[in-house]
């Protein structure tokens, strides 16, 4: 066991995982992150908090991931490179280790520009693929990035995200394949709705065997309404959401149950699919509704390894 | 080339609000072919400000000079005797030139009167972009040719990011996606396989992270 996470368990014994996404609020409230934990830990597996999600401020992810934990929840700390450099990367990562935090999603993050505070200077001292292999390097040879040996143990199960909907299309799996070098041993991936642009960005990603050496979770997003699904395909740079989904959502009369509908048919498809390891929901402010995804899905209660 | 562009005048007047007698610098060097602070533009910003200045009924004396370039302290001393008569002296150079002008003219207000933006190119007629950030440590030769340091937003070694669309990048569509660019144009020279590898982790010290940064060569000292 590289970390010894629930998550890291439960895959590496080939269990079909889920996870899902708490964000933080913006503000101080814990009681946002124990309800949002709360509704969510008997459904998933692990938990994502958010690290200032399309660059917007809000509580930070450690903060959150120990608020998750100190009830029972293993979270997973999301951490981009936009807000931090080397130091600030590697100080987190030992205060993590340090509160219990065994998993770790290395982001490069939503440009500034997106956020609240568009006049930031953004710091993007190191790229995502340089910060798995440094947080590898440090649980697997105790060393920081500068050669230094660090004191102590740093057991983190390292995340990546990957998105098969970017372009340009062929360079994706080449991508992946880098972080897989670097050191991704699970990959969470950008929220799938055109199921076979999914499926042939798979089969490229098993025609290279990266299958065998990550743990892929494919994404998935609740849709709402006909208004979420047509504002993530206009302005969420990199979601690419067909006219046929959008389209059942216009068309249908109680569109969060056409919604639910979507995302089930999705499970069922991803099930198939060769080298999906699991299922990451990020059912942005509609976090209510995991648990019934989850069970519909067929997949509670959640496994014990 | 250094690229600027003139400061709004609203701005300018509130610089100069002060002063009677200004003297307007402009500089024959990069700012002058990006049209910005070339003698045309010296002319040009001292009527606009003669006659925002008669609108007020505070006349200004304003006088006008272009050297061939501020960023040398040669000719930027050719301005001494023009220097001596302004109560002022706004630079239309770049940073570079205006803190030459200071630092040659120690008792004398200077005033930049243009925006710095970038080192870049020429498009086309008016048209004017970024290529490169002065890092200090050019990678071009493993990236085609075209930076990610200057013309990624997020400055990564290892792109393209989630956010790659359609050739653009995630912030405007109006911005050009720089690892798409890399990619097609490795792909044209039959070298995509260079991206296989991880680009090793940036040394930003010669970036200018290492403080101020100056170069100095011994055998062309006198």
């Amino acid at each position: 066991m590289k970390s010894g996470s629930n998550l890291e368990r439960l895959l590496e014994s080939g269990q079909f995982s889920v996870t899902a996404e708490a964000g933080p609020p913006k503000g101080t409230s814990s009681k946002v992150v124990q309800r949002k934990g709360e509704l969510l830990k008997l459904c998933c597996d692990a938990l994502n908090v958010t690290d200032n999600q399309t660059a917007i401020v809000r509580m930070s992810s450690l903060s959150g991931c120990v608020l998750l934990k100190e009830m029972g929840v293993e979270p997973v700390l999301q951490m981009v490179v936009r807000d931090r450099n080397r130091l600030a990367l590697q100080s987190d990562i030992l205060g993590a280790a340090a509160l219990g935090i065994r998993n770790v999603l290395c982001l490069s993050g939503d440009h500034q520009k997106f956020g609240n505070h568009p006049t930031a200077k953004g710091v993007y001292d190191i790229d995502s693929i340089q910060f798995i292999q440094m947080v590898k390097n440090m649980r697997d040879e105790h060393k920081f990035l500068n050669g230094e040996d660090i004191s102590g143990d740093v057991p983190f199960f390292i995340g990546a995200a990957a998105n098969p909907f970017a372009d340009p299309f062929e360079f994706r799996v080449i991508r992946l394949a880098k972080k897989v070098a670097a050191g991704a041993d699970f990959i969470q991936t950008q929220g799938v709705f055109d199921m076979p642009k999914f499926i042939e960005w798979m089969k490229m990603v098993r025609d290279r065997g990266l299958d065998e050496k990550t743990h892929i979770l494919a994404g998935l997003i609740p849709i709402k309404s006909v208004g979420m699904a047509r504002y993530m395909r206009n302005n969420v740079s990199g979601l690419s959401v067909p006219k046929e989904i959008v389209d059942r959502m216009a068309d249908a009369r109680e569109p969060k149950e056409e919604g639910v509908k979507i995302c089930l048919e999705s499970i069922e498809q991803l099930k198939e699919v060769d080298g999906i390891h699991g299922i990451h929901i990020m059912a942005v402010a509609w976090e209510d509704i995991v648990s019934r995804i989850v069970e519909e899905a067929g997949l509670m209660p959640r496994p014990v390894v | 080339m250094i690229i600027a562009e003139m400061k709004p005048i609203e701005e300018i007047l509130d610089m100069i609000r002060s002063y009677q007698r200004i003297l307007i610098v402009g500089c024959k060097g990069c700012v002058a072919v990006c049209s910005t602070g070339g003698p045309k533009e010296v002319s040009v910003l001292g009527s606009l400000l003669r006659i925002a200045r008669k609108k007020e009924g505070r006349d200004i004396v304003i006088d006008e000079e272009s050297l061939d370039r501020q960023c040398e302290p040669e000719f930027v001393d050719l301005a001494g005797d023009k220097v001596a008569d302004a109560d002022a002296v706004l630079s239309l150079a770049c940073g570079a030139g205006v803190q030459m002008f200071a630092e040659r003219f120690q008792d004398k207000v200077v005033l930049p009167g243009c925006n710095t933006t970038f080192l870049g190119v020429t498009e086309e007629l008016g048209v004017w972009s970024e290529r490169c950030a002065g890092c200090g440590n050019c990678i071009l030769d493993k990236t085609a040719g075209l930076c990610p340091i200057a013309r990624c937003s997020k400055q990564l070694l290892n792109g393209p990011c989630g956010g790659s669309m359609n050739g653009k990048c995630e912030i405007s569509k109006d911005v050009d996606c720089v690892w798409q660019l890399i990619i097609d144009r490795l792909t044209r020279l039959n070298r995509l396989e260079m991206l296989e590898e991880i680009f090793p982790v940036k040394d930003w010290s010669p970036a200018g992270h290492g403080g101020p940064r100056k170069m100095v060569r011994e055998d062309l000292k006198t």
